[in-house]
């Protein structure tokens, strides 16, 4: 472990491409992951995971070749694309953070129909089911092999 | 020096919890020694909003990942599974899916029937009252009359259907293959100071509510409050033993670090199937240069996973998502034998409810499924809670070529030597996964599911450990006898996963927790001619 903090211009490239990973959107009403409140949450949520998101803005950075929010949308947009087809693990984990941040955000929890909370102590509820649907498995003769 | 206990258990997961409790009305002096601590329920990941990205901190399922302190570094780079478990009273009991099945007859006579691997020394009828006691003493819900498997009636009811469970249903019923709620160690009564289940949905990384049956709240307050004293964040470094051949006691670093010696009249192993072969690996001297209880040289061979995949795909339909237990039912279909299937043995389907919408759509991007940019909201919001999931657990034979080893450089941070895994995917296997993910997909085409994808193996996915100190009855073959008792130390005895012969295609750990009585009860039987 013994992550390094990210410095600013990490911040600011992981800022544009979360914002491009999952954009505002109009239709439903919700930020994107750039959104000032959840990009602070993802930037918490590093943690331990801080040397792999560093490799993946390396790449991204490398593939870009400038900071990635003075690049045209079209470019931006090219460049995103070849980070995800080629960034293997340190974009995987970089992703992850992104979307496990996002679906935890109040806005978009509550757009989705989803009670923004923790799983307890509220729990769920879960219909029984129709357990007729087993009848025809009841029927069925025992199919274990004996063996003694 | 610690004063000498007749019985040291080493771990207090699902085998050393149960065999401390049996014994416990022996009124000997019983210890068992725990590298973990206690968990607190207030802790655990779904009290919080943030409760699946700790998945992937403080609860990641592997220990490399984890890095707690009670846990211990695994070389697992040669192996296409990784190796998942807890460390803590309760073990891994305390980061399962408490999916419940039982070994089932033919599983214990796999040579005899089918020609491949090796019998066990016992049988189904033998562990038949001891899973009862288990299921007992566990808690379990189920619904009694699977056709799959011998009569056998679960204390409690079943986990709700839902509405995946009912899709499922329907689809099975289309295709006449069986399907059956599953036995689960999740309370759905009132029952032994546990309430019933509310569907937090998120089980595997410990259970905030209690429902869950981890053996830190089911044996260890029995067993406790009979008499068993449990000492935490004391790990062993290895097992001594005197010019007799047998075993005297363990050396251990407790919770400052310091070393302790603790002798014993008896030392029960209950540590799993890497745990177990690593400290008897370590446990080296004179008389035992190769570790102990090796005279065969299979200790940490024929390390057994259940390699796993899973077919996906969405329905039109609303399921449970992230509400409710994970896994509430199974399909034994395909669990016995057909060689016309190109395999022997077989394989049983567990089907899922989904995750937290966080994990979906990271899952779904990983998979290709979710794309970045404008269309990624109307693509997820598509997915979400119309997931379809079967789980596929594959039997997976012993091949002496998978084994844990002592790692030559790897070390925890007590300085004792970390096991590494060398492990492959047999044949047999791969074959059977190929036919059980064709079998999967006809699931979804039923069920009229799109984007159907596939995880072949589930790299994460190494729960079970099993093997790496098999039972038998010829010393050659075998590392303990059929009574759990090692050939070469007559006080020491082995307990949890890794004394499988063969692996059956369910999870272990109700057949674990049996062994563990059965043996236990054996003891009890031979206390005074126990080292004859």
């Amino acid at each position: 472990m013994n992550e390094q903090p990210l410095n600013d211009a990490e911040i600011a490239d992981l800022r544009c491409l979360a914002g491009l990973i999952i954009p505002a959107s109009a239709k439903y009403d919700v930020p994107g992951a750039d959104d000032p409140v959840i990009f602070a949450d993802i930037v918490n949520s590093i943690g331990r995971d801080g040397n792999t998101v560093r490799a993946a803005l390396a790449a991204l950075r490398t593939l870009s070749g400038a900071p990635l929010a003075d690049l045209d949308a079209g470019r931006r947009t090219e460049v995103a694309a070849k980070l995800r087809a080629e960034g293997g693990v340190p974009v995987s984990v970089l992703t992850r953070i992104v979307m496990l941040c996002y679906y935890c955000d109040e806005r978009v929890m509550l757009s989705l129909g989803l009670e923004p909370r923790a799983p307890f102590p509220k729990g769920h509820i879960v219909e029984q089911g129709d357990w007729s649907l087993l009848d025809p498995v009841r029927v069925r003769k025992p199919f274990w092999r004996q063996a003694s | 020096m610690h004063e000498k206990v007749d019985v040291l258990i080493i771990g207090s997961g699902a085998s050393g919890a149960a065999v401390a409790w049996s014994l416990a009305e022996t009124k000997m002096r019983i210890l068992c020694l725990e590298q973990g601590e206690w968990m607190k329920q207030s802790d655990y990941p779904s009290n919080g909003r943030d409760y699946e990205a700790r998945v992937f901190s403080d609860y990641a399922t592997s220990p490399n990942i984890r890095q707690r302190p009670s846990d211990y570094p695994i070389n697992d780079d040669n192996s296409p599974i990784k190796v998942v478990n807890f460390n803590a009273v309760g073990g891994s009991t305390v980061m399962y899916t408490a999916h419940y099945p039982r070994l089932h007859p033919s599983d214990f006579r796999v040579r005899s029937l089918d020609g491949v691997a090796d019998d066990w020394p016992i049988d189904y009828t033998t562990l038949e009252p001891f899973f009862a006691e288990n299921d007992r003493m566990t808690g379990v819900s189920g619904l009694a009359g699977d056709p799959a498997y011998p009569t056998h009636e679960p204390p409690m009811p079943p986990l709700p259907l839902g509405k995946t469970g009912a899709k499922i249903g329907k689809t099975m019923n289309q295709l006449g293959w069986h399907w059956w709620p599953s036995d689960s160690a999740i309370a759905t009564t009132e029952y032994d100071g546990r309430a019933p289940c509310i569907n937090l949905g998120h089980c595997t990384p410990a259970c905030a509510q209690g429902a869950k049956a981890s053996t830190d709240i089911t044996y260890w307050p029995h067993a406790i409050r009979a008499g068993v004293e449990l000492r935490t964040s004391c790990r062993v470094r290895e097992i001594l033993t005197g010019p007799d051949g047998m075993a005297t006691g363990v050396i251990y670093y407790d919770i400052d670090g310091i070393e302790q010696f603790q002798p014993a009249e008896v030392i029960i192993m209950a540590c799993n199937g890497v745990g177990t072969p690593r400290l008897l690996l370590n446990s080296t001297s004179g008389r035992f240069p190769n570790g102990l209880a090796n005279s065969s040289c299979l200790l940490g061979k024929n390390l057994m996973f259940h390699p796993w995949a899973h077919v996906s795909g969405y329905v039109d339909e609303p399921m449970d998502g992230h509400r409710g237990p994970p896994l509430c039912l199974w399909s034994q279909e395909f669990y016995e034998t057909d060689r016309s299937r190109g395999f022997l043995r077989g394989f049983n389907f567990q089907f899922n409810r989904t995750m937290g919408v966080g994990t979906e759509a990271m899952n779904a991007e990983a998979n290709g499924l979710l794309p970045w940019g404008e269309a990624h909201h109307d693509t997820f919001r598509a997915m979400v809670g119309h997931r379809m999931s079967v789980g596929i657990c594959t039997e997976d034979l012993p091949e002496e070529h998978n084994r844990v080893t002592l790692d030559p450089v790897l070390k925890d941070r007590h300085g004792i030597p970390a096991p590494r895994i060398d492990y492959a995917i047999g044949d047999n296997t791969n074959r059977m996964l190929d036919f059980a993910i064709e079998r999967g997909k006809e699931i979804l085409a039923a069920a009229n599911a799109r984007q159907v994808h596939t995880v072949r193996p589930v790299v994460y996915g190494g729960w079970h450990l099993l093997g790496t100190a098999r039972m038998g009855n010829d010393p050659e073959r075998s590392v303990v006898n059929s009574w759990g008792r090692s050939h070469d130390v007559k006080n020491l005895f082995i307990v949890d996963g890794s004394i499988f012969v063969t692996s059956g295609g369910v999870n272990p750990t109700c057949t674990i927790q049996a062994l563990a009585l059965y043996i236990a009860d054996a003891m009890k039987q031979r206390l005074a001619t126990l080292f004859d």
